[in-house]
């Protein structure tokens, strides 16, 4: 019995981390309507920053003080990074300013290795708490104690900021209506700032709190905010009792589930969202949001089909594509068999993501099962290369269809996290569920057969396999299929006055994309001959997200031109720099601030500009013509 | 037109928020081929019962039958099979695609045709999506992005949409809301025109009174979620009970025409 309780205070502790993280999340989305995806990054550098500031200064007074300091040398940064960055799209689509503040992620996290160094540092015990407290012959950390009663200290706190300071006022009034608030005459540039700062704040805080109780290290950014996210979107998004009721709950969950799934713990946070998720879509504590915002700024060039002149265009391409064997080395075949492949991957999301206005931010997640579904088939089943070819990325199919399902239940915001939190979930599983996956080794020796062993035949089947895909994609786009699902992206109220069932329509799309991911998986697989982990990682569907916007959202053919200049750029960036992730980064942050629209979008607008000018120069001078 | 077949029926339609009754105790019919308008100051319940005819808001009491078949708490799409077409205060498009596909994409729906993967939606149902932009008089424009349509050629847009499942019954929330004058009047007139032809029947709310006593047949006059009169225009107008709510919202509407005259 004592077992259990000790159990059950061990969650409670975890929570309190969790509730101040979560709570800075919610409060910002609340004000400024961003999901700050880089709140687990200054989560991480609270604790980086403590761990430095507690070295520096002994004592209990110099802990206890360097805890503050870090957490508001960190909240200055944000403060920087709000006005410096933030400011500049508060407008834009939120999957542009998911995206930015990623971005941000990837640079801070280069930057703590360049600082701090990439092995795990050991915190100081907090002083006064560095014993244990002896609970019926267990212990119980007696730090852990504090922690379970700062949770809901912390809670009071910032209830009785919102509801008796003026500045509470101010921003609980902005969270119903931002506008209104400035049209009375409120300096909401500042109160913006001011509610990031303290958001930020409650994230370094909580990260500074945790360097008494686990190691300091550069991943801990990711693995907070998939559980954050998880928290929010059970406790609803802008709900401060709901992330703490939710983060208590999850953090049971955790320390519950150990006992009952030791290898998959997960599983069972999964089990209590679905169903969460089912019963109340925004959440326990949330309001269901009001119509989802107009993505400003879109254009509203209608899509057309290639003319015959551009399908020529392209059927050459493919055709200078394929020959590249003639003149390219094994090097530049396996480069571009791989840069096919992610062509593939790239447009999958295309289609969610343009079509169907779905910013999925795990799309890796179906490239993976594809991937391990071909794996396992060819080394376990020992089917043949073209039977996994084909049955492998049914995996992504499978996988696609539970999670879509949920996932369309939801929109913008809410459901890029869910699908996010859902691709960690199917990693964990992966790393976790070693006896099948092979966790963190992977699964290796999965060779093509000899028909297509050589660079030149595998990068044939490769472009192949992506003209086919693409086609495919293209069809679908342009069919009827592809109209409703834009029509339940244009206008929900209209797609559903005409009889379309949008939840349907987007589930659909959802295991098409998947499918297709997965397809682009299985290749990968056998292009690199094993199976790991990565394959469904954050860092993969980031890619694909980046590919998608770098080419352009609102294009057709975005994807292909965004994933081949990507991949390019990235395969040449990574032997050129270690610091990989900090010069991507500073791309996805310019591109977003600068080329929205991405490179063919761009092109387009350029193009549609000139066409314009000379229809006016034309129209000119048939006026004067007729004016003589 | 009283040997017309009934449309929709609606029985003891409650709507309360809390302890706002929103609606109360609204009952009426509507028969095929009959206009009938829904009007009311501001607040009276239109938008609440037309929601709840809609399927947007599921009613706390009341029964709404739709064609012989029971529809309360169905939703949207389950009404729109059934045979309604609806138009919205705020048009309701799809800005991206051309004027011709708003209507395809509808007719696709009409025809069950919407996991359909692989026709091209170009040649996809074009002449009737043609003849129900010319009925509308939007022939000429079939080809221009949506989003680039002026307001009045967006409400004609969404009419001809909302013909795409042949319906029945149209209902139509302020119809001519945000239009200019004489827009308002050719609309109306368009659309009481297509109603008489097809037979359909529609139901309006309305805050021009000119356009409901041009073109409704039957008035049903709602105040504080009550119905408080229902006859033909003459009828409503001569209502003293009408009049007495009426009487600020006319006086209102004459200084508008005032104002509009010198200017």
């Amino acid at each position: 019995m004592a077992f259990y309780v000790v159990q059950f205070l061990t969650g409670l502790a975890s929570a309190a981390s969790l509730f101040l993280v979560a709570s800075g999340l919610s409060i910002i989305f609340g004000v400024t309507r961003i999901v700050n995806f880089a709140h687990g990054a200054f989560y991480m550098l609270g604790a980086y920053v403590a761990f430095t500031l507690t070295e520096r200064f002994a004592g209990a007074f110099g802990f206890w003080a360097g805890i503050v300091a870090a957490s508001l040398i960190v909240a200055a940064v944000g403060v920087l990074v709000e006005m410096v960055l933030l400011r500049r799209i508060y407008h834009a689509p939120e999957l542009f300013q998911l995206l930015a503040t990623f971005g941000l992620t990837l640079m801070v996290e280069d930057l703590v290795v360049l600082i701090w160094g990439p092995s795990d540092l050991l915190g100081r015990r907090a002083p006064g708490f560095t014993g244990a407290v002896d609970f019926f012959g267990q212990n119980v950390p007696s730090y852990d104690l504090f922690l379970i009663g700062l949770g809901p200290v912390v809670l009071a706190a910032l209830w009785l900021m919102f509801q008796r300071t003026r500045w509470g006022v101010l921003v609980r009034a902005a969270t119903q209506d931002r506008d209104m608030v400035a049209a009375l005459g409120v300096n909401q540039k500042w109160l913006f700032t001011s509610v990031f700062a303290l958001g930020v704040f409650l994230a370094a805080f909580g990260g500074a709190l945790q360097i008494p109780r686990d190691a300091v290290h550069h991943a801990m950014d990711l693995r907070i905010i998939v559980d954050v996210f998880v928290v929010v979107v059970i406790g609803g998004l802008g709900s401060i009792i709901g992330a703490f009721v939710a983060a208590v709950l999850v953090s049971e969950l955790n320390a519950f589930g150990i006992l009952v799934f030791p290898k998959i713990s997960i599983i069972l946070v999964f089990l209590v969202m679905a169903a969460v998720l089912i019963v109340r879509p925004w959440g326990l504590f949330g309001r269901p949001e009001a119509a989802a915002r107009r993505t400003p700024g879109l254009t509203v060039n209608p899509w057309r089909r290639l003319t015959a002149n551009e399908r020529l265009a392209a059927i050459a391409g493919l055709m200078l594509a394929a020959a590249l064997p003639l003149f390219g080395g094994n090097y530049a075949l396996t480069v571009g068999s791989e840069i096919a492949i992610f062509v593939i991957f790239a447009a999958s999301l295309h289609f969610l993501m343009s079509v169907g206005g779905l910013a999925s931010f795990g799309h890796a997640a179906y490239f993976g099962l594809g991937a391990y579904g071909v794996a396992l088939l060819a080394k376990m089943a020992g089917l043949p290369m073209i039977a996994s070819l084909l049955l492998g990325p049914l995996l992504g199919l499978a996988g696609a269809a539970v999670f879509g399902f949920f996932a369309v239940q939801l929109s913008g915001v809410y459901f890029a996290m869910l699908t996010l939190a859902f691709a960690q979930i199917v990693w964990s599983i992966a790393f976790q569920w070693v006896g099948v996956t092979g966790g963190d080794n992977g699964i290796l020796g999965v060779w093509p057969e000899p028909w297509a062993a050589s660079p030149s035949h595998f990068y044939w089947l490769s472009i192949g396999i992506a003209a086919l895909a693409i086609g495919a994609l293209r069809i679908i786009v342009f069919s009827p299929f592809g109209f409703a699902l834009r029509a339940t992206r244009d206008s929900p109220l209209r797609s559903e006055a005409v009889g379309i069932d949008g939840k349907r329509i987007q589930w659909t799309a959802f295991v098409i994309a998947g499918t297709v991911a997965g397809v682009a998986g299985a290749l990968f697989t056998y292009l690199k001959g094993s199976v790991f982990p990565d394959s469904l990682g954050i860092s993969l569907s980031v890619d694909a997200l980046v590919m998608v916007l770098l080419g352009g959202v609102e294009t057709v053919s975005g994807a292909v031109v965004g994933a081949i200049v990507y991949k390019a750029l990235s395969i040449w960036l990574v032997s050129q720099t270690d610091l990989s992730k900090l010069v991507l980064g500073g791309v996805i942050i310019l591109i977003v601030v600068a080329f929205p629209k991405g490179v063919v979008g761009m092109l387009e607008a350029v193009h549609n500009r000139r066409r314009r000018q000379t229809q006016k120069a034309a129209l000119l001078t048939s006026r004067i013509e007729t004016a003589e | 037109m009283s040997t017309a077949p009934t449309l929709l029926s609606v029985e003891g339609l409650n709507k309360s928020y809390g302890g706002v009754h929103a609606v109360r105790g609204v009952t009426f019919a509507l028969k095929a081929g009959e206009i009938l308008a829904l009007i009311g100051p501001n607040g009276a319940g239109k938008s609440t019962c037309f929601d709840m005819l809609n399927g947007q808001t599921t009613p706390s009491a009341g029964r709404i039958t739709l064609l012989g078949q029971d529809t309360t708490g169905e939703r949207p799409r389950q009404i729109w099979r059934l045979g309604v077409g609806r138009t919205f205060q705020i048009t309701a498009t799809f800005p991206t695609m051309t004027v011709r596909e708003n209507i395809q994409v509808a007719l696709a729906s009409y025809g069950r045709k919407l996991f359909n993967l692989w026709t091209a939606m170009p040649r996809f149902a074009q002449g009737e999506a043609g003849d129900l932009l010319e009925l509308v008089g939007m022939g000429d424009h079939a080809g221009r992005p949506c989003g680039e349509l002026a307001y009045g050629d967006l409400k004609r847009l969404e009419l001809a949409i909302a013909l795409a499942n042949r319906p029945k019954l149209l209902l139509m929330d302020e119809p001519t809301a945000g239009m200019a004058p004489r827009e308002r009047i050719e609309l109306m007139r368009l659309t009481a025109q297509i109603a008489r032809e097809k037979s359909i029947g529609v139901l309006f709310t309305e805050h021009d009174m000119d356009v409901v006593f041009e073109h409704a047949d039957r008035i049903l006059v709602l105040n504080r979620g009550t119905l408080i009169a229902e006859g033909s225009p003459e009828e409503v107008r001569r209502n003293p009970e009408v009049q007495a709510i009426y009487l600020g919202e006319g006086l209102v509407y004459d200084a508008r025409h005032r104002e509009g005259a010198g200017a």
